[in-house]
């Protein structure tokens, strides 16, 4: 099997396991207990956030633990938007193509009267920070902008979107869900206030990720109840998750650079390949994206039988058809880099990581053709684009 | 558990009726607004029976599996009975469909009233009284 959808979630680590096994079977007290068992677990639990701190370049009182990436945007845009209430400024700037996890929180949020402002991310996935500085008004309260995009891996400019945030005095979060374990990020140089992440993006366990708040911001509780977390996230920590999800970063932090230079040019190598497909077009920024990600779009096909047929040859992969998702929407974000739904149709996105091998990669080029040739033999859609009866799109 | 049932991904794999009827006399061709999925039937009736039958489908594997299907259902059947069927016999036919996916088989069950409506136009054939007969 070749898994081509590390965007979706890795394969924890040996490490991750080995630490995880270890806390489950030796250390499983409660934290809060007084007794030295329990705070045996204490120490294992503010060892791991002493690790994530250093990995991000933050205190380690500047991090709290969560249930994943969802849960850290909904309380670090809850926070925000609570500060921006109190001081009667009710605006937040954001991007179109953010996770649900951000949109839908702002959805909420502009039912409660905010005025939210979605930044366009063009036909490269960029969004331009002038145009940021543009829509900066004096009520705004919060920029969440991702640091780099789920489905087509564009990487934002992020420190300078924080650097126009600190000049005009807006608190901004970035979803870097994506980005932690893959591209270097540090909370000081980039100007982040505050930061969501999740450990099965790094190979950590699911069910796991951090919020990282700047120490003069104050963060609301989502979950009431107990004083774990410095009272802002209650319930018994999952110390043997936290455990290994911060092993599984220090892990990816190491391996960055190494792994940054081969499974980019592993990314390029399929790049290529598949640009050879004829009208087929790259989705998002061709440079300006993470090591691992390639997304596509083949008119005439449509993703879901692309993506069974590959399953077929042992590729895991997906895509932002609508037949894929449940609600048959086509993907927000290929829809916000301007793909029309026709064309969003056929999207494929590979994430790929270093258990990928060359050969694999030539595989994944000569399969995806293949069944893109395959499926095209037999598409209405494609017929009448070869007979001129429809124009082409890409 | 799969997404989909063994006979629909056998019939996905390995669609039945693939392709095109140069002289077909009955041509459909519907789309999904929602999903965006296009669907296109050929048959060729001879005697008020569907001698042949075609399809090339865009879509998911759901409907290529129903177009597969549907085409099996109807291939040397009366164009009486042909009129009857419905996209539940095709779903029935592919031991069902995820909810959601429901919709994939309507789209070929309207894919051959569409072709069948086509029929009726080119040859001025009243198939409603075809069946009476
Ligand atoms: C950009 C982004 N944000 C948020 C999330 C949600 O993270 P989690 O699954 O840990 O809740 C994901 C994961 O799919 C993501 O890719
Ligand atoms: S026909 Fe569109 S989801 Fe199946």
């Amino acid at each position: 099997m070749i898994y081509a959808d590390n965007a979706a979630t890795t394969k924890m680590s040996d490490k991750a396991i080995d630490t995880m096994m270890k806390v489950m079977k030796e250390d499983w007290g409660n934290p809060s207990s007084l007794y030295s068992h329990g705070q045996k677990a204490k120490e294992i639990l503010e060892e791991a956030r002493k690790k994530v701190a250093s990995a991000i370049g933050a205190e380690p009182r500047e991090i709290y633990f969560t249930s994943g990436g969802s849960e850290a945007d909904n309380q670090a845009i809850m926070s925000a938007a609570a500060i921006g209430r109190k001081n009667g400024k009710m605006h937040i700037i954001s991007s179109a193509f953010e996770h649900h996890a951000v949109l839908h929180t702002l959805e909420k949020l502009e039912k409660e009267g905010f005025e939210i402002t979605l930044l366009d991310v063009h036909e490269n996935g960029l969004v331009v920070p002038s145009e940021l500085e543009a829509a900066i008004k004096d009520n705004t309260c919060l920029v969440t902008i991702m640091a780099a995009n789920n489905e087509i891996g564009t990487i934002q400019p992020v420190r300078e979107i924080g650097e126009i945030c600190r000049k005009h005095g807006v608190l901004f979060h970035t979803d870097a869900v994506q980005a932690i374990g893959h591209i270097p990020i540090n909370v000081v140089l980039d100007n982040i206030d505050m930061l969501s992440s999740s450990a099965h993006k790094f190979h950590g366990p699911k069910g796991v990720g951090f919020l990282y708040v700047k120490k003069t911001v104050r963060l609301n509780p989502l979950i009431e109840g107990g004083a774990q977390e410095r009272g802002k996230r209650a319930g018994t920590e999952n110390v043997p998750g936290i455990a290994a999800a911060a092993d599984a970063l220090l892990e990816a932090i190491d391996k960055m650079p190494e792994y940054s230079y081969s499974v980019s040019k592993k990314r390029d190598r399929l790049i290529a390949g598949l640009k050879e497909i004829p009208h087929s077009a790259i989705n998002g920024d061709e440079k300006k994206r993470l090591p691992g990600n390639v997304n596509f779009c083949f008119e005439g096909i449509e993703g879901e039988s692309l993506l069974l047929l590959l399953d077929d040859k042992g590729i895991q992969a997906s895509s932002g058809s609508a037949c894929t998702s449940g609600s048959l929407d086509p993907s927000h974000v290929l829809l916000a880099i301007g793909r029309v739904h026709d064309v969003a149709h056929g999207s494929l996105r590979l994430s790929i990581d270093e258990d990928v091998s060359d050969d694999d990669v030539e595989y994944m080029i000569d399969s995806v053709k293949e069944v893109v040739d395959y499926l095209r033999g037999f598409s209405p859609v494609w017929r009448d684009l070869t007979e001129g009866k429809r124009e082409y799109i890409l | 558990m799969a997404l989909y049932s063994d006979k629909v991904m056998d019939h996905f794999r390995n669609p039945r009726n693939v392709g095109v009827i140069e002289d077909a006399n009955g041509i459909g061709e519907v789309g999904n607004v929602m999903c965006g999925d296009i669907m296109k039937m050929y048959l060729k009736i001879e005697d008020d029976i569907v001698k042949d039958v075609k399809f090339e489908t865009f879509g998911c594997g759901s409907a290529i599996a129903s177009s597969s299907m549907a085409t099996e259902l109807i291939k040397g059947k009366p164009v009486s009975e042909v009129m009857k069927l419905t996209n539940k016999a095709v779903a029935e036919a592919l031991d069902g469909l995820p909810d959601y996916k429901m919709h994939c088989s309507v789209l070929a069950e309207e894919a051959i009233q569409s072709a069948l409506e086509d029929y009726k136009k080119r040859t001025g054939k009243n198939i409603e009284e075809a069946i009476e007969v």
